[in-house]
């Protein structure tokens, strides 16, 4: 059984001029110690569904339909002391910028401790142990030395181990990692990403992946799901969407990105830019961008439909068109 | 004793000792503050006891003028009582008072403040029209309000007792919408934070997340306020007595010794209200030029 079954949700922010919706019938799920990347440009709903599941949707925007089923249990409707007692427990979070998720006032190993004890029952020399333990973990040097330093006197990869080490240290089962590498530079990104495949493997637990970076999909996931305008237009296993796209975007996607090898006088992008989420075009969303649109694309819009191992929300798989 | 010699390493103690300001007006308010604390120790006579008080020893000149000798160093009241050794009691009441009254209104204030300022919405807009209403009017008016409201609800047996708790929750209750005011504006955006958000994410519950988190990050402009607020906490308590509603003769402070050394300024002995006047002006002076340093220091921005 899957460890989170998010089934056609969606979430909606009601604005003045209408309601909007932001996330428009998403389904898929994460499998026990799996890793599903999320990728997409910005403000396709990448962090948006992260926020959802976590259920710290900013208001006025909410769970207009839909569920999330978390380990057999719905938690879309639960009311915040019920969701409280699950985040940081069952699910965990990591976000973009190590430098400002830290608070600043307090040592790290004293927001380890406070972590753990909030849901772990562990008396207070226990925590200490356990956030050295972390520490360790999570490869800062002289841990022991350092568990009571504060976040200004890391650097900021250091920092992101620790935020790491807190997400992880209350052992959720799935962790929501919003861009976890997004703030550090190259090198210290292939560091982080190593850790938290390396975490996830030995602790079992699952891990959402969202990113905007195709590079650290195709090396970290084992499955991604390729979002535009709110919703998934491609799923699959990572070798298979990297290798032979199914949705024109995720081609698109491909196809842009940059090779040391093939000199090329222009980049190749996507033209055009996203639709704003008041004029989604009718049909599928993508049809104005698309090098491949047909009559019918601009008539109907494309349920995920499966193409082999994956799945891709596009007329062209099906009846083997391609 | 590494967290001490930290502290003295720190850029705080650095523009500490840079600001000629800062260390005079620390050295004063250390020295009166000392002297308030010791007073039993430090001053030559006891103005509560009775028995050492001698009329034949009444409105003695200070040391400097003509008549005056070392037993009065600024000479004596109408009583026979050692004006020196009052202003010592005094300041030691006035500043008990000030304190608690700006503990009182801290732990109002702040918690007014940290739960508008997280929870916004309505209760923000109910709180913060309590503070706009009462910002509307002087501080010291509510604090005469206040001050006759309680007196006037309490029996008599036990206004006699209560007097200094009386006018601490007049001044204190007067001065917490200022407080409020900074810890909510502070708060809101803290809130905003990632480490808040972080710290939600991690499902600390919304109590803890605003005296652990939060309130350590929002004390900076809070500490500059509560202390130039002591200071006018100070005058507030001299004002009150000086107008014979706040401590009794029996407890003098340094108003109370103002308003009856006043009646003597025309008849020549004018030292039984020019030196606790002086002393008075010392004190908030100290204390606000203080404030001011501190306020220059935590912030960044102002070096």
């Amino acid at each position: 059984m899957a460890l989170l079954e998010v089934s056609q949700l969606c979430v909606e922010f009601p604005t003045r001029r209408g309601t909007l919706r932001a996330l428009d019938n998403i389904s898929f799920g994460i499998e026990p110690g799996e890793i599903l990347g999320v990728v997409g440009e910005s403000g396709a709903g990448k962090s948006l569904t992260g926020s959802a599941i976590i259920g710290l949707l900013e208001p006025p925007g909410r769970v207009a339909s839909g569920q999330i089923i978390f380990d057999g249990k719905r938690i879309d409707n639960l009311d915040q002391e019920a969701m409280r007692a699950i985040r940081g427990r069952h699910i965990g979070a990591i976000f973009q910028d190590p430098l400002t998720t830290l608070d600043p006032l307090m040592s790290v190993g004293k927001q380890l401790i406070e972590t753990m004890q909030t849901h772990l029952k562990l008396s207070d020399r226990d925590a200490k142990a356990r956030a050295i333990q972390w520490l360790e973990e999570v490869g800062i040097p002289a841990a022991s030395e350092r568990v009571f330093a504060y976040p200004h006197q890391f650097s900021g990869g250091m920092r992101q181990r620790v935020v790491i080490a807190l997400a992880l240290c209350a052992e959720p089962r799935l962790v929501i990692a919003d861009e976890p590498t997004t703030a550090l530079d190259v090198s210290i990104q292939a560091q982080i990403i190593t850790l938290m495949r390396r975490l996830a493997a030995d602790h079992g637990t699952s891990i959402m992946l969202v990113t905007h970076d195709m590079g650290v999909i195709a090396e970290t996931c084992d499955r991604v799901a390729v979002m535009y305008a709110g919703r998934i237009v491609e799923i699959g296993p990572v070798e298979n969407v990297v290798r032979s796209p199914q949705h024109p975007y995720t081609e698109g996607l491909m196809g842009s990105i940059p090779s040391l090898e093939a000199r090329v006088a222009r980049l190749r992008q996507i033209d055009g830019a996203m639709p704003r989420l008041n004029a989604i075009p009718q049909g599928c969303a993508f049809n104005p961008r698309c090098t491949k649109v047909m009559d019918r694309c601009r008539e109907e819009r494309p349920d995920l439909l499966p193409a082999g191992t994956t799945e891709a929300a596009c007329f062209l798989v099906q009846g083997g068109a391609r | 004793m590494s967290a001490l010699s930290r502290f003295l390493d720190s850029d705080f103690v650095y523009s500490f000792r840079r600001s000629p300001v800062a260390v005079v007006s620390a050295v004063v308010v250390l020295i009166i503050v000392l002297c308030a604390v010791f007073a039993p120790l430090v001053s030559p006579h006891d103005p509560f006891d009775l028995a050492s008080i001698s009329l034949l020893d009444s409105l003695k000149p200070p040391v400097f003028l003509p008549d005056g000798d070392w037993s009065f160093p600024l000479g004596s009241d109408d009583q026979g009582r050692d004006v020196f050794s009052s202003i010592l009691y005094g300041t030691r009441i006035s500043m008990i008072v000030a304190a608690l009254a700006i503990g009182f209104s801290l732990v109002v204030g702040i918690t007014v403040g940290l739960v508008a300022g997280y929870a916004g919405g309505a209760v923000d807009a109910v709180l913060m029209r309590i503070v706009d209403v009462q910002l509307t009017f002087p501080a010291i008016l509510i604090a005469l309000l206040v001050d006759g409201v309680v007196r006037a609800v309490l029996p008599p047996a036990a206004q006699d007792a209560l007097q200094l708790d009386v006018i601490v929750f007049a001044i204190g209750i007067s001065r917490w919408p200022q407080f409020a005011r900074t810890v909510r504006g502070s708060t809101m955006i803290e809130r905003g934070r990632d480490y808040v958000m972080a710290a939600r994410v991690i499902g600390i519950s919304s109590p803890r997340i605003m005296v652990s988190h939060i309130l350590p990050n929002v004390l900076g402009p809070v500490l500059v306020i509560a202390t130039l607020n002591l200071g006018l906490a100070v005058l507030d308590e001299a004002t009150l007595s000086f107008l014979g509603v706040g401590l009794p003769p029996t407890q003098p402070s340094l108003g109370t010794l103002i308003r009856f050394g006043n009646n003597f300024l025309f008849s020549g002995e004018w030292w039984i209200t020019i030196f606790p006047g002086l002393t008075l002006a010392a004190i908030v002076l100290s204390i606000n030029l203080l404030g001011d340093w501190l306020r220059d220091a935590l912030n960044p921005r102002l070096r």
